[in-house]
């Protein structure tokens, strides 16, 4: 017999304050409350974290892989916004 | 991100394969690029991967049934507290796992399904019972030293999410393996008879556990293209002696003996073990192991008396979503 499907969630934690929330995997719960146990007990055995955030994975919008290159292309093309790109004398030390 | 949803069938179901796109993808995967799984991959990537990360998973949740059997049998609060931990995390893998897994495109209910049903494989080494309190100090030190010679490796993988999982894995499984070799240590240090049930538990132990490696070089099935594609980066063989080399100074420590009389250290310094009986590993992995049955009834029995746990929390949230819907639109 077929098992019938469980949403599906991501989980972010916290591992120290000031750090921010970073995604460590998913999980599957029927609800908020319980997507949130599970990922405590799946996810922070071991003191990794502070706060949980949990989030149902189908409220996610992802950028399309295929359409990577045009995505990102104006960033790459942006030398100028990288502090390498302007000549400081040497002299002038750090800045 | 893990999200199946993205992995519906439209990208799936090309049919023919774009045989540029297939260069390309092999292309970055010799350029160690990591492969996502919105990413295109060729179909029988896809399938090696959900075939093996699901294989994986099983055996994380099949793994915790030997060593569930001495939870409440440990011989004091510090092993009980530290094996009930062990088998947790075993748990926790097998999730990881089945996260991994069901970025393929496959739901973890198909897949846990497919086990229950005995379609699906899991290591034939869960297939051995655990007779005395020596077993679970040998399978912390050598059934999960021989999974960690199997998975560091994998850290490298080239699917991404399997990688990462297996990063995670890898840094919980060290403890096991230290816990495993403590409690072989005071069994070895202790009386006569316990020494003598630390040997044998070593004695039916150790050959499954080189099997666990998979058939040898020249054998295995799988091997060529899962090598081409940067799934495994050592043969089974290759992993097999770097086990075996490790191990070896490590029984000599406990003063054991290897069950193997024939083993002798090569002028390299590898410790050469004799012909392995795979027609054993063979009758176990086609479901004639000492306890095969008894794995899949234990998981069968665990899957269905859950079930109402299951069906309360769907119950539950359906209720819940329906008073929200109800009285946002009053």
């Amino acid at each position: 017999m077929a098992t019938p499907n469980t949403p599906l969630w991501e989980v972010f934690i916290r591992s120290r304050n000031g750090l921010a929330h970073k995604h460590v995997g998913s999980l599957h719960a029927s609800d908020a409350t319980m997507a949130l146990q599970a990922a405590r007990d799946i996810y922070t055995r071991r003191g990794e974290g502070l706060s949980i955030w949990v989030v149902p994975s189908t409220a996610i919008t992802a950028s399309d892989p295929a359409e990577k290159g045009m995505m990102f292309e104006p960033a790459e093309s942006k030398i100028y916004r990288h502090p390498t790109f302007y000549e400081v004398p040497e002299e002038v030390g750090h800045m | 991100m893990y999200t199946q949803a993205l992995n519906t069938a439209e990208a799936e179901d090309r049919g023919l394969e774009d045989a540029a796109k297939a260069t390309q993808f092999q292309a970055r995967i010799d350029a160690e690029e990591r492969i996502e799984p919105n990413d295109w991959m060729p179909a029988a990537y896809r399938k090696t991967l959900t075939r093996q990360i699901s294989q994986h998973a099983h055996s994380e949740i099949v793994g915790m049934l030997p060593e569930g059997n001495w939870i409440t049998r440990a011989p004091s609060l510090r092993r009980k507290a530290a094996l009930l931990a062990k088998v947790q995390d075993e748990c926790g893998h097998g999730l990881y796992l089945y996260a991994a897994a069901e970025t393929l495109g496959s739901s973890r209910e198909e897949l846990v399904d497919a086990m229950l049903a005995g379609k699906a494989k899991y290591s034939s080494i869960f297939n051995y019972p655990t007779l005395t309190w020596a077993d679970i100090g040998t399978i912390g030190w050598l059934v999960d030293g021989a999974a960690i010679m199997n998975q560091i490796p994998l850290c490298r993988c080239s699917f991404g999410p399997y990688a990462r999982a297996m990063i995670r894995v890898c840094k919980e499984e060290s403890f096991h393996q230290r816990q495993g070799y403590e409690i072989m240590l005071t069994l070895c240090r202790g009386s006569d008879e316990q020494k003598a049930m630390a040997q044998d538990a070593l004695n039916r132990w150790w050959w499954p556990v080189l099997m666990m490696f998979g058939p040898p070089d020249g054998v295995s099935q799988h091997s060529d293209t899962s090598t081409k594609w940067k799934i495994k980066r050592f043969s089974n063989d290759e992993l097999r002696q770097k086990f075996v080399d490790a191990t070896v100074p490590q029984a000599q420590y406990l003063g054991l003996t290897i069950p193997d009389p024939g083993m002798t250290q090569d002028a390299e310094g590898h410790w050469r073990y004799s012909e392995i009986d795979w027609t054993e590993f063979k009758q176990v992995l086609a479901g004639n192991g000492p306890c095969n049955r008894d794995r899949i009834a234990a998981r069968r029995k665990a899957h269905d008396e859950g079930s109402w746990v299951r069906e309360a929390a769907a119950a539950y949230a359906a209720k819940r979503a329906h008073r929200q819907t109800a009285q946002a639109a009053e």
